[in-house]
Protein backbone atom coordinates (compact mmCIF):
# COMPACT_ATOMS: atom_id res chain seq x y z
CA UNK A 1 0.00 0.00 0.00
CA UNK A 2 2.48 2.55 1.45
CA UNK A 3 5.38 2.34 -1.74
CA UNK A 4 2.18 2.39 -3.94
CA UNK A 5 1.17 6.17 -2.54
CA UNK A 6 1.70 9.46 -5.30
CA UNK A 7 1.97 12.23 -4.08
CA UNK A 8 1.80 15.64 -6.86
CA UNK A 9 4.54 17.39 -7.67
CA UNK A 10 4.83 20.92 -9.96
CA UNK A 11 7.68 22.50 -10.95
CA UNK A 12 9.31 24.58 -14.00
CA UNK A 13 12.28 22.42 -15.12
CA UNK A 14 14.62 23.88 -17.37
CA UNK A 15 11.72 27.17 -18.28
CA UNK A 16 9.10 24.30 -19.11
CA UNK A 17 6.17 23.56 -16.93
CA UNK A 18 5.88 20.05 -15.12
CA UNK A 19 3.29 18.20 -13.26
CA UNK A 20 4.00 14.32 -12.64
CA UNK A 21 3.10 12.12 -9.58
CA UNK A 22 6.10 11.20 -7.28
CA UNK A 23 6.38 8.77 -4.34
CA UNK A 24 6.64 11.07 -1.25
CA UNK A 25 9.84 9.92 0.14
CA UNK A 26 11.35 10.81 -3.88
CA UNK A 27 13.98 13.29 -3.95
CA UNK A 28 14.42 15.58 -6.57
CA UNK A 29 17.45 13.50 -8.07
CA UNK A 30 15.05 10.72 -8.40
CA UNK A 31 12.18 12.74 -9.85
CA UNK A 32 14.81 14.13 -12.54
CA UNK A 33 16.54 11.37 -13.45
CA UNK A 34 14.03 8.32 -13.17
CA UNK A 35 10.64 9.98 -14.18
CA UNK A 36 11.74 12.68 -16.49
CA UNK A 37 14.61 11.50 -18.15
CA UNK A 38 16.76 14.15 -17.46
CA UNK A 39 19.62 12.17 -17.05
CA UNK A 40 22.61 14.94 -16.99
CA UNK A 41 22.33 15.44 -13.55
CA UNK A 42 24.48 12.63 -11.76
CA UNK A 43 24.41 10.48 -8.31
CA UNK A 44 27.76 10.77 -6.79
CA UNK A 45 28.02 9.75 -3.50
CA UNK A 46 24.14 10.30 -2.38
CA UNK A 47 24.94 12.14 0.54
CA UNK A 48 25.37 15.57 -0.24
CA UNK A 49 29.39 15.51 -0.06
CA UNK A 50 30.48 15.46 -3.61
CA UNK A 51 28.78 17.87 -5.56
CA UNK A 52 28.05 15.73 -8.54
CA UNK A 53 23.81 16.20 -7.90
CA UNK A 54 24.42 20.09 -7.92
CA UNK A 55 21.15 21.78 -9.91
CA UNK A 56 19.68 25.57 -9.47
CA UNK A 57 16.79 25.57 -7.29
CA UNK A 58 15.13 28.93 -7.68
CA UNK A 59 18.70 29.94 -8.61
CA UNK A 60 20.49 28.39 -5.95
CA UNK A 61 22.95 25.47 -5.56
CA UNK A 62 22.01 22.54 -4.14
CA UNK A 63 22.77 19.16 -3.95
CA UNK A 64 19.32 17.21 -5.74
CA UNK A 65 20.43 13.80 -3.74
CA UNK A 66 19.56 15.60 -0.52
CA UNK A 67 16.19 17.48 -2.10
CA UNK A 68 13.28 15.81 -0.99
CA UNK A 69 11.18 16.36 -4.34
CA UNK A 70 8.29 17.88 -3.13
CA UNK A 71 10.22 20.29 -1.67
CA UNK A 72 10.26 21.42 -4.95
CA UNK A 73 6.74 22.60 -5.97
CA UNK A 74 6.07 25.85 -6.87
CA UNK A 75 9.81 26.46 -7.59
CA UNK A 76 12.25 26.67 -10.69
CA UNK A 77 14.51 23.86 -11.55
CA UNK A 78 17.77 24.65 -13.82
CA UNK A 79 19.74 21.42 -14.54
CA UNK A 80 23.04 20.74 -17.11
CA UNK A 81 20.25 20.35 -19.83
CA UNK A 82 19.18 23.59 -19.24
CA UNK A 83 22.04 25.55 -19.82
CA UNK A 84 22.21 25.91 -23.43
CA UNK A 85 20.74 28.88 -24.95
CA UNK A 86 17.28 29.06 -27.37
CA UNK A 87 19.73 28.40 -30.79
CA UNK A 88 21.48 25.42 -28.93
CA UNK A 89 24.70 27.06 -28.62
CA UNK A 90 26.67 25.61 -25.35
CA UNK A 91 26.69 28.42 -22.27
CA UNK A 92 29.99 30.34 -21.62
CA UNK A 93 30.28 27.85 -18.70
CA UNK A 94 30.26 25.17 -20.88
CA UNK A 95 32.04 26.25 -23.76
CA UNK A 96 34.85 27.09 -21.26
CA UNK A 97 35.25 23.86 -19.32
CA UNK A 98 35.29 22.40 -22.88
CA UNK A 99 37.87 25.18 -24.20
CA UNK A 100 40.18 24.32 -20.75
CA UNK A 101 39.61 20.63 -20.93
CA UNK A 102 38.06 21.12 -17.10
CA UNK A 103 37.16 17.58 -17.09
CA UNK A 104 38.47 14.06 -17.37
CA UNK A 105 35.84 11.28 -17.15
CA UNK A 106 32.65 14.19 -16.84
CA UNK A 107 31.28 12.31 -14.07
CA UNK A 108 31.25 15.40 -11.89
CA UNK A 109 31.03 17.58 -15.02
CA UNK A 110 27.21 18.52 -15.14
CA UNK A 111 27.74 19.77 -10.90
CA UNK A 112 30.58 21.79 -11.61
CA UNK A 113 29.27 23.46 -14.51
CA UNK A 114 25.92 23.74 -12.45
CA UNK A 115 27.87 25.26 -9.07
CA UNK A 116 30.14 27.69 -11.38
CA UNK A 117 26.96 28.88 -13.49
CA UNK A 118 25.54 29.81 -9.74
CA UNK A 119 29.10 30.97 -8.33
CA UNK A 120 29.18 33.31 -11.68
CA UNK A 121 25.98 34.84 -11.23
CA UNK A 122 26.56 35.76 -7.78
CA UNK A 123 30.11 36.84 -8.10
CA UNK A 124 30.24 37.61 -11.86
CA UNK A 125 34.67 38.03 -11.63
CA UNK A 126 35.61 35.78 -8.64
CA UNK A 127 39.17 35.51 -7.30
CA UNK A 128 41.08 32.19 -8.07
CA UNK A 129 40.43 32.04 -3.85
CA UNK A 130 36.86 32.47 -4.18
CA UNK A 131 36.15 30.31 -6.80
CA UNK A 132 37.89 27.46 -4.95
CA UNK A 133 35.65 28.35 -2.18
CA UNK A 134 32.94 28.47 -4.55
CA UNK A 135 33.51 24.72 -5.67
CA UNK A 136 34.48 23.41 -2.36
CA UNK A 137 31.34 21.55 -2.45
CA UNK A 138 32.35 19.55 -5.67
CA UNK A 139 34.77 17.21 -6.25
CA UNK A 140 36.57 15.49 -9.12
CA UNK A 141 38.25 12.34 -8.07
CA UNK A 142 40.51 12.56 -11.15
CA UNK A 143 42.15 15.85 -11.67
CA UNK A 144 44.28 18.20 -9.11
CA UNK A 145 41.22 21.06 -10.19
CA UNK A 146 44.03 22.95 -12.06
CA UNK A 147 42.10 23.31 -15.13
CA UNK A 148 38.63 23.00 -13.78
CA UNK A 149 39.63 26.46 -11.82
CA UNK A 150 40.65 27.86 -15.54
CA UNK A 151 38.22 27.02 -16.97
CA UNK A 152 35.95 29.12 -14.45
CA UNK A 153 38.21 31.96 -15.12
CA UNK A 154 37.78 31.58 -18.68
CA UNK A 155 33.83 31.62 -18.26
CA UNK A 156 34.08 34.61 -16.13
CA UNK A 157 36.30 36.44 -18.73
CA UNK A 158 33.95 34.91 -21.90
CA UNK A 159 30.80 36.15 -19.59
CA UNK A 160 32.23 39.63 -19.50
CA UNK A 161 33.36 39.95 -23.19
CA UNK A 162 29.28 38.68 -23.95
CA UNK A 163 27.48 40.60 -21.41
CA UNK A 164 25.56 43.72 -23.84
CA UNK B 1 23.28 2.51 -3.61
CA UNK B 2 21.26 3.29 -0.67
CA UNK B 3 17.46 3.43 -0.78
CA UNK B 4 14.88 5.55 0.95
CA UNK B 5 12.14 3.55 2.70
CA UNK B 6 8.77 4.91 1.91
CA UNK B 7 7.27 7.42 4.53
CA UNK B 8 4.40 9.70 4.27
CA UNK B 9 4.84 13.71 4.05
CA UNK B 10 3.21 16.43 5.39
CA UNK B 11 3.43 19.90 4.49
CA UNK B 12 2.32 22.28 7.47
CA UNK B 13 2.06 26.15 6.85
CA UNK B 14 1.61 27.01 10.59
CA UNK B 15 3.90 26.27 13.37
CA UNK B 16 0.32 25.55 15.10
CA UNK B 17 -0.32 22.80 12.17
CA UNK B 18 3.23 21.49 12.61
CA UNK B 19 3.70 20.91 16.47
CA UNK B 20 -0.69 19.41 15.99
CA UNK B 21 1.24 16.41 13.95
CA UNK B 22 4.18 16.26 15.82
CA UNK B 23 2.06 15.75 19.05
CA UNK B 24 -0.40 13.18 16.86
CA UNK B 25 2.19 11.01 15.66
CA UNK B 26 4.95 11.05 17.99
CA UNK B 27 7.92 9.08 17.80
CA UNK B 28 6.68 7.99 14.37
CA UNK B 29 7.19 11.63 13.16
CA UNK B 30 10.33 12.83 12.30
CA UNK B 31 10.85 16.52 11.74
CA UNK B 32 12.26 18.15 7.91
CA UNK B 33 14.11 21.17 7.66
CA UNK B 34 17.00 21.15 5.11
CA UNK B 35 17.31 17.56 5.18
CA UNK B 36 21.13 17.18 4.97
CA UNK B 37 21.17 15.40 8.16
CA UNK B 38 17.84 13.73 7.95
CA UNK B 39 18.04 12.12 4.32
CA UNK B 40 21.51 10.66 4.84
CA UNK B 41 20.00 9.42 8.30
CA UNK B 42 17.27 7.78 6.63
CA UNK B 43 18.92 5.93 3.97
CA UNK B 44 21.03 4.43 6.59
CA UNK B 45 17.89 3.29 8.17
CA UNK B 46 18.62 4.83 11.55
CA UNK B 47 15.30 6.24 11.53
CA UNK B 48 12.15 4.91 10.07
CA UNK B 49 9.04 7.33 10.27
CA UNK B 50 5.91 7.00 8.96
CA UNK B 51 5.53 10.64 8.36
CA UNK B 52 7.38 13.20 8.20
CA UNK B 53 6.63 16.47 8.79
CA UNK B 54 8.45 19.22 6.33
CA UNK B 55 8.18 22.48 7.66
CA UNK B 56 10.10 24.63 5.13
CA UNK B 57 6.78 25.92 4.23
CA UNK B 58 6.16 27.22 7.98
CA UNK B 59 5.68 30.89 7.71
CA UNK B 60 7.59 32.82 10.30
CA UNK B 61 10.52 30.81 11.01
CA UNK B 62 12.42 32.14 8.39
CA UNK B 63 15.30 35.11 8.86
CA UNK B 64 17.33 37.39 11.56
CA UNK B 65 15.35 40.12 13.54
CA UNK B 66 16.88 42.44 15.88
CA UNK B 67 14.97 41.85 19.24
CA UNK B 68 16.69 44.60 21.80
CA UNK B 69 18.72 42.14 23.70
CA UNK B 70 19.19 39.85 21.49
CA UNK B 71 18.99 38.75 18.01
CA UNK B 72 16.07 35.78 17.56
CA UNK B 73 16.84 33.92 14.30
CA UNK B 74 14.23 31.49 12.88
CA UNK B 75 14.93 28.12 13.02
CA UNK B 76 14.56 27.96 9.23
CA UNK B 77 17.43 30.80 8.66
CA UNK B 78 19.75 28.73 6.57
CA UNK B 79 23.46 28.53 7.33
CA UNK B 80 24.09 30.49 3.96
CA UNK B 81 22.39 33.19 5.35
CA UNK B 82 23.82 33.13 8.86
CA UNK B 83 27.34 33.33 7.06
CA UNK B 84 26.28 36.70 5.06
CA UNK B 85 23.86 38.63 7.41
CA UNK B 86 24.94 42.14 8.35
CA UNK B 87 23.42 41.94 12.03
CA UNK B 88 25.79 38.40 12.40
CA UNK B 89 28.67 40.72 11.30
CA UNK B 90 27.84 42.92 13.43
CA UNK B 91 26.50 41.18 16.88
CA UNK B 92 27.79 37.76 16.83
CA UNK B 93 30.75 37.46 14.32
CA UNK B 94 32.06 34.10 15.79
CA UNK B 95 28.38 32.58 14.98
CA UNK B 96 28.75 33.56 10.85
CA UNK B 97 32.38 32.39 11.08
CA UNK B 98 31.18 28.77 12.61
CA UNK B 99 28.12 28.80 10.17
CA UNK B 100 30.53 29.59 7.18
CA UNK B 101 32.55 26.36 8.39
CA UNK B 102 29.31 23.54 7.89
CA UNK B 103 29.67 21.30 5.01
CA UNK B 104 30.01 22.62 1.75
CA UNK B 105 27.97 25.62 0.14
CA UNK B 106 25.10 23.34 -1.80
CA UNK B 107 24.60 21.96 1.66
CA UNK B 108 24.91 25.50 3.56
CA UNK B 109 22.06 26.84 1.41
CA UNK B 110 19.95 23.57 2.62
CA UNK B 111 20.91 23.25 5.94
CA UNK B 112 19.06 25.58 8.61
CA UNK B 113 20.25 26.77 12.03
CA UNK B 114 17.21 25.08 13.68
CA UNK B 115 18.63 22.04 12.17
CA UNK B 116 22.18 22.52 12.61
CA UNK B 117 21.02 22.57 16.59
CA UNK B 118 19.15 18.91 16.20
CA UNK B 119 21.92 17.39 14.09
CA UNK B 120 21.80 13.85 14.98
CA UNK B 121 25.02 12.58 17.22
CA UNK B 122 27.38 10.77 15.28
CA UNK B 123 29.72 7.80 15.79
CA UNK B 124 31.86 5.59 13.30
CA UNK B 125 29.83 2.70 14.47
CA UNK B 126 25.68 4.80 13.73
CA UNK B 127 26.65 6.84 10.57
CA UNK B 128 26.59 3.58 8.57
CA UNK B 129 24.35 1.31 6.44
CA UNK B 130 22.21 -0.73 7.71
CA UNK B 131 23.86 -4.11 6.40
CA UNK B 132 27.12 -2.78 7.74
CA UNK B 133 25.57 -2.40 11.40
CA UNK B 134 23.94 -5.30 11.12
CA UNK B 135 27.43 -6.92 10.81
CA UNK B 136 28.54 -5.85 13.86
CA UNK B 137 25.72 -7.18 15.97
CA UNK B 138 24.39 -3.05 16.12
CA UNK B 139 25.21 -0.67 18.82
CA UNK B 140 24.00 1.15 21.86
CA UNK B 141 22.48 4.13 19.73
CA UNK B 142 20.50 2.20 17.62
CA UNK B 143 19.18 -1.83 17.53
CA UNK B 144 21.84 -3.18 19.97
CA UNK B 145 22.54 -3.32 23.74
CA UNK B 146 26.62 -2.94 23.10
CA UNK B 147 28.89 -0.26 22.87
CA UNK B 148 32.00 -0.24 19.81
CA UNK B 149 33.57 2.09 21.69
CA UNK B 150 33.73 1.61 25.51
CA UNK B 151 33.80 -1.45 26.28
CA UNK B 152 30.62 -2.05 29.04
CA UNK B 153 30.05 1.17 28.24
CA UNK B 154 26.14 1.54 29.06
CA UNK B 155 25.65 5.25 28.20
CA UNK B 156 26.13 6.04 24.14
CA UNK B 157 28.67 8.32 23.35
CA UNK B 158 28.16 9.45 19.79
CA UNK B 159 29.35 13.04 19.44
CA UNK B 160 27.96 16.08 19.21
CA UNK B 161 28.81 17.53 15.60
CA UNK B 162 27.41 20.92 14.98
CA UNK B 163 29.66 23.88 14.04
CA UNK B 164 27.11 26.30 15.10
CA UNK B 165 26.15 24.45 18.44
CA UNK B 166 29.81 24.63 19.95
CA UNK B 167 29.56 28.89 19.11
CA UNK B 168 26.15 29.26 20.40
CA UNK B 169 26.87 27.99 24.15
CA UNK B 170 29.82 29.89 24.32
CA UNK B 171 27.58 33.01 23.29
CA UNK B 172 25.19 32.30 25.99
CA UNK B 173 22.37 31.80 23.35
CA UNK B 174 19.03 30.18 24.29
CA UNK B 175 16.19 28.33 22.12
CA UNK B 176 12.45 28.62 21.69
CA UNK B 177 10.50 25.28 21.65
CA UNK B 178 7.32 25.00 20.80
CA UNK B 179 4.36 22.67 21.68
CA UNK B 180 0.70 22.50 21.16
CA UNK B 181 0.45 23.35 25.03
CA UNK B 182 3.01 26.57 25.04
CA UNK B 183 6.34 27.52 24.71
CA UNK B 184 9.51 27.29 26.87
CA UNK B 185 12.88 29.08 26.44
CA UNK B 186 16.15 26.98 27.18
CA UNK B 187 19.48 27.95 27.08
CA UNK B 188 21.97 25.66 25.13
CA UNK B 189 23.66 24.51 28.37
CA UNK B 190 20.67 22.99 29.64
CA UNK B 191 19.35 21.44 25.88
CA UNK B 192 22.45 19.29 25.70
CA UNK B 193 22.40 16.47 27.38
CA UNK B 194 25.20 13.47 27.99
CA UNK B 195 23.67 10.92 26.09
CA UNK B 196 24.63 10.14 22.83
CA UNK B 197 21.45 8.32 21.96
CA UNK B 198 19.11 11.06 22.45
CA UNK B 199 21.61 14.41 23.57
CA UNK B 200 18.78 17.21 23.28
CA UNK B 201 15.67 17.68 25.30
CA UNK B 202 13.57 18.34 22.64
CA UNK B 203 10.45 16.03 23.80
CA UNK B 204 8.03 14.43 21.16
CA UNK B 205 5.57 17.11 19.45
CA UNK B 206 8.14 19.87 20.52
CA UNK B 207 9.80 22.13 17.66
CA UNK B 208 12.73 23.99 18.02
CA UNK B 209 11.21 27.31 16.20
CA UNK B 210 13.98 30.62 17.35
CA UNK B 211 17.54 30.62 18.53
CA UNK B 212 18.12 34.06 20.94
CA UNK B 213 21.57 35.44 20.83
CA UNK B 214 22.83 37.84 23.06
CA UNK B 215 23.92 40.76 21.51
CA UNK B 216 28.26 41.15 21.73
CA UNK B 217 28.88 44.22 24.08
CA UNK B 218 31.93 45.79 22.77
CA UNK B 219 34.14 44.00 24.39
CA UNK B 220 33.36 40.50 23.41
CA UNK B 221 35.45 39.01 21.24
CA UNK B 222 34.29 35.83 19.21
CA UNK B 223 36.35 32.71 17.93
CA UNK B 224 35.83 29.30 16.50
CA UNK B 225 38.23 26.97 15.06
CA UNK B 226 37.66 23.52 13.50
CA UNK B 227 39.76 20.66 13.05
CA UNK B 228 39.36 18.37 10.27
CA UNK B 229 41.17 16.67 7.18
CA UNK B 230 39.65 18.93 4.05
CA UNK B 231 38.57 22.49 4.64
CA UNK B 232 35.55 21.76 3.45
CA UNK B 233 32.76 19.23 4.07
CA UNK B 234 33.96 17.44 6.63
CA UNK B 235 31.88 17.29 10.16
CA UNK B 236 34.56 18.03 12.67
CA UNK B 237 37.08 16.37 14.86
CA UNK B 238 37.62 18.92 17.58
CA UNK B 239 35.32 21.64 17.82
CA UNK B 240 36.55 25.07 19.52
CA UNK B 241 34.43 28.39 20.46
CA UNK B 242 35.20 31.06 22.31
CA UNK B 243 33.63 34.14 23.71
CA UNK B 244 35.96 36.74 25.34
CA UNK B 245 35.69 39.93 27.18
CA UNK B 246 38.68 41.76 26.57
CA UNK B 247 38.88 45.05 27.87
CA UNK B 248 41.64 47.90 27.73
CA UNK B 249 44.83 48.16 25.49
CA UNK B 250 46.01 45.06 23.86
CA UNK B 251 46.52 42.40 24.74
CA UNK B 252 43.86 43.65 26.91
CA UNK B 253 42.57 42.59 30.32
CA UNK B 254 40.09 39.17 30.59
CA UNK B 255 37.10 40.62 32.66
CA UNK B 256 34.64 37.28 31.22
CA UNK B 257 33.59 34.63 28.75
CA UNK B 258 33.95 31.23 27.91
CA UNK B 259 35.50 28.30 25.74
CA UNK B 260 33.61 25.55 24.34
CA UNK B 261 35.26 22.24 23.26
CA UNK B 262 33.13 20.06 21.12
CA UNK B 263 32.82 16.47 19.25
CA UNK B 264 34.23 14.77 21.97
CA UNK B 265 31.00 13.15 22.92
CA UNK B 266 27.11 13.73 22.94
CA UNK B 267 27.37 17.19 24.63
CA UNK B 268 29.99 20.30 23.89
CA UNK B 269 31.74 20.59 26.87
CA UNK B 270 32.63 24.20 28.71
CA UNK B 271 35.19 24.84 30.46
CA UNK B 272 35.48 28.02 32.67
CA UNK B 273 37.53 31.50 31.50
CA UNK B 274 38.40 31.94 35.33
CA UNK B 275 41.45 31.30 35.75
CA UNK B 276 42.38 33.61 33.21
CA UNK B 277 39.63 36.39 34.77
CA UNK B 278 41.25 39.57 35.40
CA UNK B 279 44.42 38.67 33.69
CA UNK B 280 46.11 39.92 30.95
CA UNK B 281 45.07 38.28 27.44
CA UNK B 282 49.13 36.69 26.64
CA UNK B 283 50.70 34.47 25.49
CA UNK B 284 51.17 33.16 28.99
CA UNK B 285 47.22 33.28 29.19
CA UNK B 286 46.72 31.35 26.16
CA UNK B 287 49.06 28.97 26.91
CA UNK B 288 47.24 28.45 30.67
CA UNK B 289 43.62 28.05 28.72
CA UNK B 290 45.06 25.67 26.02
CA UNK B 291 46.17 23.06 29.12
CA UNK B 292 43.11 23.72 30.97
CA UNK B 293 40.97 22.62 27.95
CA UNK B 294 43.57 19.70 27.60
CA UNK B 295 43.22 18.64 31.30
CA UNK B 296 39.62 18.52 30.74
CA UNK B 297 38.84 16.61 26.91
CA UNK B 298 38.91 13.54 26.39
CA UNK B 299 38.15 12.41 22.69
CA UNK B 300 37.71 8.80 22.06
CA UNK B 301 37.19 6.52 19.11
CA UNK B 302 33.65 7.49 18.40
CA UNK B 303 34.59 9.63 15.17
CA UNK B 304 37.44 9.28 12.54
CA UNK B 305 41.13 9.54 13.43
CA UNK B 306 43.56 9.21 16.60
CA UNK B 307 41.72 10.59 19.96
CA UNK B 308 45.66 10.97 21.46
CA UNK B 309 46.13 12.71 18.35
CA UNK B 310 42.86 14.84 18.63
CA UNK B 311 43.94 15.30 22.25
CA UNK B 312 47.00 16.76 21.32
CA UNK B 313 45.54 19.07 18.89
CA UNK B 314 43.33 20.83 22.04
CA UNK B 315 45.57 23.45 22.75
CA UNK B 316 46.29 23.77 19.21
CA UNK B 317 42.61 24.31 17.97
CA UNK B 318 42.31 26.78 21.67
CA UNK B 319 45.26 29.17 20.42
CA UNK B 320 43.55 29.09 16.99
CA UNK B 321 40.05 30.16 17.84
CA UNK B 322 41.35 32.93 20.66
CA UNK B 323 43.52 34.23 17.95
CA UNK B 324 40.50 33.86 15.27
CA UNK B 325 38.38 35.95 18.06
CA UNK B 326 41.70 38.39 18.45
CA UNK B 327 42.30 39.12 14.58
CA UNK B 328 39.43 38.60 12.61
Amino acid sequence: MRSTMRAELRFTLNGAAVETMVRPQARLLDVLRDTLGATGTKEGCGEGECGACTVLVDGRAVASCLFPALEAEGKTVLTVEGLRNASGELSVVQRAFVDKGGTQCGFCTPGMVMATTALLQENPSPSDDEIRAGLVGNLCRCTGYVQIVDAVKQAAELAAKERP
Amino acid sequence: MLRLDPFKVERPTTVDEAVALLAAHGAKARVLAGGTDLLPNLKHGLHQPELVVSIGGVAGLRGVKDAGEVLEIGALTTLAELERHPLLAQFAPGLARAAAQVAGPQLRRMGTIGGNLCLDTRCLYYNQSAFWREALGYCLKKDGSVCHVVADGKKCVAAASNDTATMLMALGAEVELRARDGTRRVPLDAFYLPDGAKNTVVDEGELLVCVRVPKGSPARREGYAKLRHRNSIDFPLLSVAVALDVEGVAPGTVTGGLLVVSALQARPLRVSLDAVRGRALDDGAIEELGRLAHGRCHPMTNIADDPAWRRDMVPVLVRRAVADALHA
